[in-house]
């Protein structure tokens, strides 16, 4: 599988090898505005799909992020502890928040693929 | 203003005679006290903030309650409803206040302008939220006064301290030199009548200009043709008022908060303390005299955390001592920041709190009021306050 897949919270998750690189989409990052603060859990931690996972801090209010898949917390992205605006300005890339080891392969198939996250953004106007 | 203050929303949000210059402007817009306001343009909140600490923004307000209060005594007859000296309050001069419940708590806090002419009227700005409880309470209280309100006019802030320099090559008849911070004039704009008053929210110098519905739009347009004014949305005034350690109705202040509590006992005047006549007395002399139980301080949470309203604070024996009513990010000081009320013996800059976020414990400093300096206009010598 290759490209990003989409939850209906408007994460992603990239994944490479066994490994899932989680972020939040540009929509998301423009809904939040401007971030101040990521809350990160600590690597090692293991997760159950729709377990809080993350906490993203904008200047108004603080926004929970859901674990898209289950897994074992690989790393964190530690660059958004000084520059939690990079997920403003590369929500895809440099601001991505953490790797997931995947538990099981066939959560993937339950989110959206691009087009049908595209689809889901109009849907909601 | 508060969300929680807000008219049923059964009904549509209202919308300022702004919403299509907003929505040209690509402002996210967000329900706020029953209309539909910009939260933020494309710039973004951070910006927003930046630009009017260091140029000149400008904020619709228009949801705010814009009334005259006029008939013999008017003066001296809201004094039974302030705690502010009104009666002795100068032509063309602004003073803030709170409207007053029967025990002393904040029904809403407001702004008082002695406007000019033979005929003795107030003009009173109060929050949206607020204004039809206001507007009914000064109709109730005072029915020997007429109080209209004036619903034909929109009201703009621009804010900044290169507010003067813009509104100058807008209004350029306008002494802006001889007007201090506080002051109120009328001026006019395209054969229209605006009330200019030097008063704002942000901390900085800056004006809030009433202007007639249909010439919002020009009197916008013209300003935000200077190069140094940019627009900014609630989400830079929220910020912006919480740095300069201002009160946001609905949150900060309430009917359970006294204004001697909040720290706005400088409103009152030196004749209101000793004569009371105003709602609350009893329980506002003896705040004075003896200090309040409790003290609305400035915050400042360890870490890169931002701390919200209702977080509980504790002293360091356990014991919950106050709680945050506004709490957020600082642009200005990159850092978490907040106010709240504490037991007045926690009331110290320096004393050290604890609180939680996220099951985890934070410390959180007290510190004094405002997290950056006023910078308003003292006039060309200082010498107008009144």
């Amino acid at each position: 599988m290759s490209g990003e897949r989409y939850t209906k919270d408007h994460d992603f998750v990239r994944v490479e090898d066994d490994v899932a690189i989680v972020g939040i989409t540009d929509f998301a990052q423009s809904q939040l505005g401007d971030i101040v603060f990521v809350e990160l859990p600590s690597p090692g931690r293991r997760v159950a799909k729709g377990e809080q996972l993350a906490t993203i801090e904008s200047v108004k209010a603080a926004s929970e992020i859901y674990a898209p898949i289950s897994g074992e917390v690989v790393a964190i992205n530690d660059r958004l502890e000084s520059s939690p605006d990079l997920v403003n300005k590369e929500p895809l890339g440099e601001g991505w928040l953490l790797t997931l080891r995947v538990d099981d392969a066939s959560e993937l198939e339950d989110l959206m693929d691009e087009d049908a996250y595209r689809a889901f953004l109009e849907s909601e106007g | 203003m508060s969300e929680s203050h807000a008219p049923p929303t059964s009904t549509m949000p209202e919308k300022t005679p702004l919403d299509a210059l907003h929505r040209a402007l690509g402002a996210r817009m967000t329900p706020f006290a029953g209309y539909e306001l910009p939260l933020h343009y494309p710039a973004g909140v951070v910006a927003e903030h930046s630009h009017t600490r260091e140029k000149a923004s400008l904020f619709d307000v228009s949801h705010m309650g814009q009334s005259i209060l006029g008939g013999r005594g008017a003066a001296e007859r809201i004094e039974s409803l302030v705690p502010a000296a009104i009666a002795d309050l100068h032509t063309e001069r602004t003073r803030y206040s709170q409207l007053l419940a029967e025990d002393g708590g904040v029904l809403d806090d407001l702004m008082i302008t002695r406007l000019p002419g033979r005929d003795e009227r107030l003009l009173l700005i109060v929050n949206a939220a607020a204004k039809q409880q206001d507007f009914a309470l000064l109709r109730q209280q005072l029915p020997q006064l007429g109080l209209s309100v004036l619903s034909g006019r929109a009201l703009i802030a621009l804010q900044g301290p290169r507010a003067a320099a813009a509104l100058a090559t807008v209004l350029q008849e306008l002494d802006l030199e001889s007007m201090p911070f506080m002051g109120w004039r009328a001026a006019e704009f395209r054969g229209a009548g605006l009330f200019v008053s030097r008063s704002g929210y942000t901390g900085e110098d800056g004006f809030e200009i009433s202007v007639p519905n249909h010439l919002a739009e020009p009197l916008a347009e013209a300003l935000l043709a200077h190069p140094d004014v940019a627009p900014a949305g609630l989400a830079a005034r929220d910020s912006l008022r919480l740095e300069a350690g201002l009160c946001l109705y609905g949150h900060d202040l309430d009917a359970t908060t006294d204004p001697v509590e909040a720290g706005l006992a400088w409103s009152i005047g030196k004749r209101r303390r000793e004569q009371g006549g105003f709602p609350g007395y009893e329980r506002i002399r003896a705040a004075l005299e003896h200090g309040p139980a409790r003290l609305r301080v400035g915050l400042l949470p360890a870490g890169r955390a931002p701390l919200r309203e209702g977080a509980a604070l504790a002293a360091p024996d356990g014991r919950i001592i106050g709680r945050i009513t506004s709490g957020g990010y600082s642009p200005t000081l990159s850092r978490p920041i907040a106010m709240g009320y504490v037991e007045s013996g926690f009331a110290t800059p320096g004393v050290t709190l604890e609180s939680r976020l996220r099951d985890k414990p934070v410390a959180v400093e007290v510190t004094s009021l405002p997290f950056v300096p006023h910078r308003f206009f003292r006039g060309p010598a200082g010498k107008d306050r009144s």
